[in-house]
């Protein structure tokens, strides 16, 4: 369903690496693989990727001055920052240095293939969107209101924000930590089935009564909401 | 030899030595310009007496003659003592008169100023003196000699050269000798501090440097190296005790997981059961983890790393978040989530970190306080106080009893171990590190019946009592001592 793309990973770890871009293959992408900073910076300004992994700590050019370089050339790539340090500081850091999005090692592979997948669809026509349609469900953005076959669905306003972000995301898998930090704005990592709660809320309010499901459970990664009929 | 050599290289040392030079240049400079003066003041003296001389004598000529010139000299030279010599010769040099009776070879043979060694009458045995004198020719090629005695100037150059060599001898003596001392005393507090420090390097953590009292810049130094030290050791027995604890917490875990992993290879025989273990297992790593991240959460807001991202926070604001999030799942577990937080409440802190306690504190409420037997009413509050703000999470579960309140924050410790509670008992541990960051304190007190978790934060602007101060604990545990006013009626949510 989702195009493949064509992926960057630097990281320095041979046998992470390894396991990551086969990871990626499996799931009908592409990725090339960078062991260290200058080797990453030459491919990444030489091909055109659609997503960057970039490990925070790298030999002979860090991680962060790596995508400060590219960012500074005026790269409009993606950049995911992957590093060991997950601390609040830590990732406000790697954002503000050019990063668009921050995982925390170790991590598991689906929330990697999620976060990247969200990455890879940045700029495209749908954050210009005012109107997310998704099968007969429709989310007007400007009037916050949202329907389904014409029939209205009121939504509280956290509700109407997890709406959004999945619509945004349609036919992509959205992690919990991803809807924690998008529709919440923390990035903790909740002991209990807090998010799972939210989730079968909205979706007992949009999908109940309707014969097609369209907010789907991905098991061992999260949500996705899709047109069941594609 | 050492001790010399260190002497000589101690910076007081070279200071003294720059010191003394300066001053005895000084001196040399002053007592040159002195002498200087002195002889040019007397220079002029003696020319000044002379030149008086002379004019008293050739007034005495034009009236008399060489006659009467004669007698003036002879009376003149028999006055005693007064340092002024005569000498009046025919052209062939005998003497006429005059108190010189000895010259050398051709003094006289031409008129004009100069110095010279003579010798008085009567005084043919000893030394020479010096004199400046002047010579004339006078018609008949009579010579007259006029000059003064110039010992005493000789005398004053004798007692300043003396004066140089005195003070000269004094300025190095003295500068040296408090070169030396101020030196040693230096080197001597230098050389115990220095002791002091190798011997907490060599792993004596508990040696400190020691203050003498007087305030000096030594006793600043020592006592700004002592509370370095003293942080040091705080956070090296915080490190130790985090190391023992994960070794100690994190071994279960994992001898769980080598367990089912152990498990899987013995016992699996389908698909199916590789696929229940494997999950399990990665839970199992999960759960790993999650401990090791809030680990170094709390290392983190420990030792202060976090406090470079504090921001205006209100967290008022924050608790209504929270207890949004938690809302739909305390209504699924058959609890009430209920919530006040009427007015904002300004923080400078960090509002991940904030928002992360209180939720740790909600699902903490939610996981031991609801179901049977349980009030299953959870509360969240932020109030207002002059100079803080006081986050409270309550709850009407069993609480915790008043003995075990302490601990219940320290790391690791969960109170009732054998029940299958989630969780890696750090909630608390983080809550109290947390407010340690902000200046504040996390307290655990009985709601009568439960438990209520307050957390107290410093408002922004208000000023914080004494800050964050390392040695102080602020974690406190309140027992019998009467209760705050109990929260006043919430509206339901």
């Amino acid at each position: 369903m989702t195009s493949a793309m064509k992926l960057l990973i630097v990281e320095d770890d041979r046998e992470a690496a390894a396991y990551v871009v086969k990871a990626f293959s499996e799931a009908g992408h592409v990725a090339d693989h960078a062991a260290d900073g200058e080797q990453g910076y030459e491919l990444a300004s030489g091909a055109n990727y659609d997503v960057l992994v970039v490990d925070r700590m790298l030999p002979k050019l860090d991680g962060l001055t790596l995508i400060g370089r590219l960012k500074a050339e005026g790269s409009k790539t993606p950049v995911l920052i992957l590093s060991a340090l997950g601390q609040v500081d830590d990732r406000v850091q790697g954002l503000r240095a050019g990063g668009d999005d921050y995982l925390t090692k170790p991590y598991a592979f689906a929330e990697l293939l999620a976060r990247v997948e969200a990455l890879s669809r940045r700029g495209g026509a749908s954050a210009a969107e005012t109107v997310y349609r998704v099968g007969d469900l429709e989310l007007d953005r400007l009037s916050h209101s949202v329907t389904r076959g014409g029939q209205d669905i009121p939504l509280q306003p956290r509700e109407f924000r997890l709406l959004e972000y999945l619509m945004r995301n349609a036919g992509q898998v959205v992690t919990r930590t991803m809807l924690l930090e998008n529709v919440w704005d923390y990035h903790f990592d909740p002991q209990t089935n807090v998010i799972d709660v939210h989730v079968s809320r909205l979706r007992s309010k949009i999908d109940k009564g309707f014969d097609r499901q369209l907010l789907h459970t991905v098991r061992g990664a999260g949500y996705m909401i899709r047109d069941g009929a594609r | 030899m050492t001790a010399l050599g260190k002497l000589l290289r101690t910076t007081a040392f070279k200071l003294a030595l720059a010191y003394l030079a300066v001053f005895a240049t000084l001196s040399m400079v002053v007592l040159t310009y002195v002498s200087w003066h002195a002889n040019a003041l007397i220079a002029g003296q003696l020319n000044a007496t002379v030149n008086a001389e002379i004019t008293g004598l050739a007034e005495q000529y034009r009236q008399g003659g060489i006659r009467k010139l004669v007698a003036v000299v002879d009376e003149r030279s028999n006055r005693a003592g007064n340092g002024s010599i005569y000498l009046l010769t025919t052209f062939s040099g005998d003497t006429l008169a005059g108190n010189v009776s000895g010259l050398p070879g051709a003094s006289l043979a031409e008129a004009g100023e100069r110095e010279l060694p003579y010798q008085r009458v009567g005084e043919d045995q000893t030394a020479p003196y010096p004199a400046v004198v002047r010579v004339f020719v006078l018609p008949g090629g009579y010579r007259l000699l006029v000059g003064r005695d110039t010992e005493e100037r000789e005398r004053l150059a004798g007692v300043i050269a003396n004066a140089v060599q005195w003070s000269l001898a004094l300025v190095v003596v003295l500068g040296l000798a408090g070169g030396v001392f101020v030196a040693r005393r230096v080197l001597k507090r230098l050389d115990a501090m220095t002791e002091t420090s190798r011997s907490i390097m060599a792993g004596d953590l508990s040696g400190r440097l020691a203050v003498t009292g007087s305030g000096d810049e030594f006793d600043r130094l020592a006592e700004a190296v002592n509370a370095m030290l003293e942080r040091i050791n705080e956070l090296m027995a915080g490190l130790k005790e985090v190391s023992d604890n994960i070794a100690h917490d994190l071994k279960t875990p994992l001898t769980r997981l080598r367990n089912r992993a152990e498990a899987a290879l013995r016992d699996a025989r389908t698909d199916e059961d590789w696929q229940t273990s494997t999950e399990q297992i990665i839970a199992e790593a999960d759960g790993m983890i999650r401990i090791f991240n809030a680990l170094l959460l709390i290392a983190r807001a420990e030792s202060g790393g976090a406090r470079g991202q504090l921001a205006e926070v209100d967290v008022a604001d924050v608790v209504r978040e929270v207890a949004e999030l938690y809302e739909p799942l305390a209504e699924e577990r058959g609890a009430t989530l209920k919530v006040e937080a009427p007015v904002s409440i300004g923080v400078t802190g960090n509002r991940e970190l904030i928002g992360q306690v209180v939720a740790n504190l909600v699902e903490n409420a939610l996981n031991y306080a609801t179901g049977e037997g349980t009030g299953n009413e959870v509360t969240v509050s932020a109030i207002a106080q002059p100079t803080a703000a006081v986050l409270t999470v309550a709850d009407r579960g069993p609480g915790i009893p008043e003995a075990d309140r302490a601990r219940a924050m320290e790391r690791f410790v969960r109170l009732a171990p054998s029940r299958s509670r989630p969780g890696s008992g750090l909630g608390l541990a983080l809550a109290s590190a947390v407010a340690r960051l902000h200046g504040g304190e996390l307290a655990l007190s009985d709601n009568a019946p439960g438990l209520r978790a307050e957390l107290t934060l410093p408002r922004s602007g208000a000023p914080v009592s004494g800050g964050f101060e390392p040695g102080r604990s602020y974690v406190r545990a309140q027992g019998g001592e009467p209760r705050p006013a109990p929260a006043p009626a919430l509206p339901g949510t």
